[in-house]
């Protein structure tokens, strides 16, 4: 019994453990980051710009979408190459918030349509623009919306037990079929240009600084929660139920898992924080257009992951983070090789660190936290 | 897939568990059980025999629901019809099984690979909550002590021995505690010790359990069967005591006469 204790303590305070650090790694920066953009003035050595503020903001939310990826990826063994989609959703759903608070500033003065469907000669808006400049409504649709897709997208796949290479391929459809729907004027989200243009979040001006760092802290606080939470789930029985299922999944049912249902809702939630990521991605970057829902973007969150290593929640944090860093530098000194080095450095590391870069300072620090052990192929989640 | 009758008890009334009847399964043309019938009683340690192909894994399959049959029926005592469940809902319903591969879960401790085998909810959102009660703790602990992999409890199953690997599957066999248990092969790459360690170990089982085993050690399997049953092209070739089935002379014949 004394050492039932014993084990359960051990496990909830390596638990406990990871999180604390990385939240308190999350929020000494974010708040030193803040702070200086703030109160330092803008000649000041450590003063920091609000466009780096915005960037980091950015980054992110990308490390939201990439923790979504890996709890699918890196615990269960489905590789979503669509994840882009549910993100795209969310980031629409907050962006038509925004959208409508724009009211009558927008070129052509109209309180009630937004620019665009004035220039559709549209004349009044469609049914399912109603409500979005309510801003508890709209939140809820960002959840509800990619959640919905998700639960029926995996109920279909999961009962029909679609596993490996042909799922990565449908989720890939999903994202482009929406790709093209949301390139077309008609279905109501702006066509091509997408929703951009914004003023005002809550009745604050998103020029602001204090708005800029706000949202950034938001994104902190959000990214916390969701590791907080998902470290949670992974570690409790259901956590092992997902494990089982990623090695071998025919096992588990004989255990007498139905190992659909945790997919199914897996899934649901992974799709959520990659929707929680995309919406508050919009408001910080100011635009969301259908080139978020394009097959590369999807792919890119699987890169990030593969490079912080899978199967470890914070490898997927480091690797969105590192990388989208290197993207940022690159892209601006030589822009035309930075696919080209993403698809070195993703074979680099599949060959030589599978897992990935948080698997060097693993190796060092024994007793880590035990998802990432038995994946260190890449062919394993896609077989 | 009904998980109302998950929680359901077979009948034995008639003294029988496992009533399977003119089960015919085929692969692309090829036969794989062909018309066949059998019944096992409620607490026997059955064996299984038959050359490769004579369809003792198939007929594993599809009474854990792995493999959907083409005619005939597979019936858990009187009442429990197995071609209607899912193999999640067969196992719940008290049928195991250890595969001849040993398939544990290697990113595991051998000590969470017994926990995901505990009978107890298996659903979402019991699981999410779930804790070790101090009974399945000692029910744990006791079969460690069985498969004497104590020491190894904080090991992850990935790294243990071929050996140790087939007893943890044993193990987690035994932590389901299942009215049936299906045992492809368990002394497969054992050594002569552990083999007769297992022999004792299935012995003692059956009774409050129903055991079936297939095994290609002869040996093995006139150390431990009351009946065996030979497989022979998808169909029962014959039934008995090893004797009777070694002096059967179809049995020579087809199986027994290749080998010798």
């Amino acid at each position: 019994m004394t050492s039932l204790l014993v084990k359960l303590g051990d496990m909830r305070s390596a638990t406990s453990g990871t999180i604390t650090l990385f939240v308190i790694v999350l929020f000494v920066s974010t708040t030193l980051a803040s702070l200086s953009n703030l109160l330092l003035p803008e000649d000041s050595a450590f003063h920091v710009s609000t466009y780096t503020i915005t960037l980091l903001g950015k980054y992110l939310c990308y490390a939201m979408l990439a923790l979504a990826v890996d709890v699918i990826w890196g615990y269960c063994g489905i590789l979503s190459l669509g994840h882009g989609a549910f993100f795209a959703l969310g980031g629409y759903a907050m962006g038509m918030y925004l959208m409508r608070q724009i009211g009558d500033r927008g070129v052509y003065g109209n309180p009630e349509l937004p620019d665009f469907m004035v220039f559709l000669n549209w004349d009044s808006l469609p049914w399912f623009w109603l409500g979005m400049d309510q801003f508890w409504f709209a939140m809820l649709m960002v959840l509800l919306v990619p959640g919905l897709l998700a639960f029926v997208f995996g109920w279909l796949a999961f009962r029909s037990r679609v596993t490996g290479v042909y799922l990565s391929i449908m989720t890939q459809a999903l994202t482009y079929a929406l790709m093209l729907a949301f390139f077309r004027n008609e279905t109501g989200f702006g066509g091509n240009n997408g929703l951009t243009d914004f003023k005002d979040i809550l009745g604050v001006s998103l020029t602001e600084d204090s708005t800029r760092v706000t949202l950034f802290m938001m994104t902190a606080v959000m990214l916390a929660l969701v590791f907080a939470t998902s470290r949670y789930i992974l570690d409790s029985r259901m956590g092992r139920v997902i494990i089982a299922v990623r090695d071998s999944e025919a096992r588990a049912r004989f255990l007498g898992y139905r190992t659909q249902d945790y997919k199914v809702w897996l899934f649901v939630y992974s799709a959520l924080i990659a929707a929680m990521a995309g919406a508050l991605y919009v408001p910080q970057v100011g635009i969301i257009n259908p080139g978020e829902f394009s097959p590369i973007n999807s792919i890119e969150i699987v890169v990030w992951v593969a490079i912080g290593g899978r199967g470890t929640l914070y490898g997927a944090v480091v690797g969105a983070i590192l990388v989208s860093y290197a993207k940022t530098r690159f892209t601006a000194l030589i822009p035309e090789s930075w696919i080209f080095m993403l698809g070195a450095l993703f074979v680099i590391v599949t060959i030589f660190l599978p897992k990935g870069l948080v698997g060097i300072l693993q190796s060092r620090l024994p007793g880590s936290s035990g998802g990432g052990k038995g994946n260190a192929n890449l062919g394993r989640a896609s077989s | 897939m009904s998980y109302k009758a998950v929680s359901a008890r077979p009948d034995v009334s008639h003294n029988v568990i496992l009533y399977i009847e003119n089960l015919s399964v085929s692969f692309d043309g090829f036969k794989a059980l062909n018309n066949l019938s059998l019944y096992v009683n409620d607490g026997e340690l059955r064996c299984l025999i038959g050359a490769n192909g004579a369809g003792k894994t198939t007929l594993m399959d599809v009474i854990t629901g792995k493999t959907r049959c083409d005619s005939g029926q597979v019936w858990f005592g009187q009442t429990i019809d197995l071609l209607k469940h899912d193999e999640a809902a067969i196992a719940r319903l008290g049928i195991g099984r250890k595969f001849q591969k040993p398939t544990v879960f290697e990113a595991l401790t051998v000590y969470e690979n017994l926990e995901l085998s505990l009978a107890s909810h298996k659903g979402v959102w019991s699981t999410l909550m779930a804790k070790v009660s101090a009974a399945q703790k000692d029910q744990m602990d006791q079969v460690l002590e069985t498969i004497g992999l104590v020491s190894e409890r904080h090991r992850k199953a990935g790294v243990l021995s071929h050996g140790q690997k087939q007893w943890l599957e044993i193990g987690m066999l035994l932590t389901a505690n299942p009215r049936v248990m299906l045992i492809d092969e368990p002394v497969a790459g054992m050594t002569a010790q552990e083999t007769e360690r297992t022999a004792e170990l299935l012995k003692s089982l059956a009774g409050e359990r129903t055991v079936i085993v297939v095994e290609h050690d002869m040996e093995f399997v006139r150390s431990i069967a009351r009946t065996v049953t030979v497989l022979h092209q998808g169909a029962v070739l014959a039934e008995g005591t090893m004797d009777q089935v070694q002096n059967n002379r179809d049995v020579i014949e087809v199986y027994l006469g290749e080998s010798s």
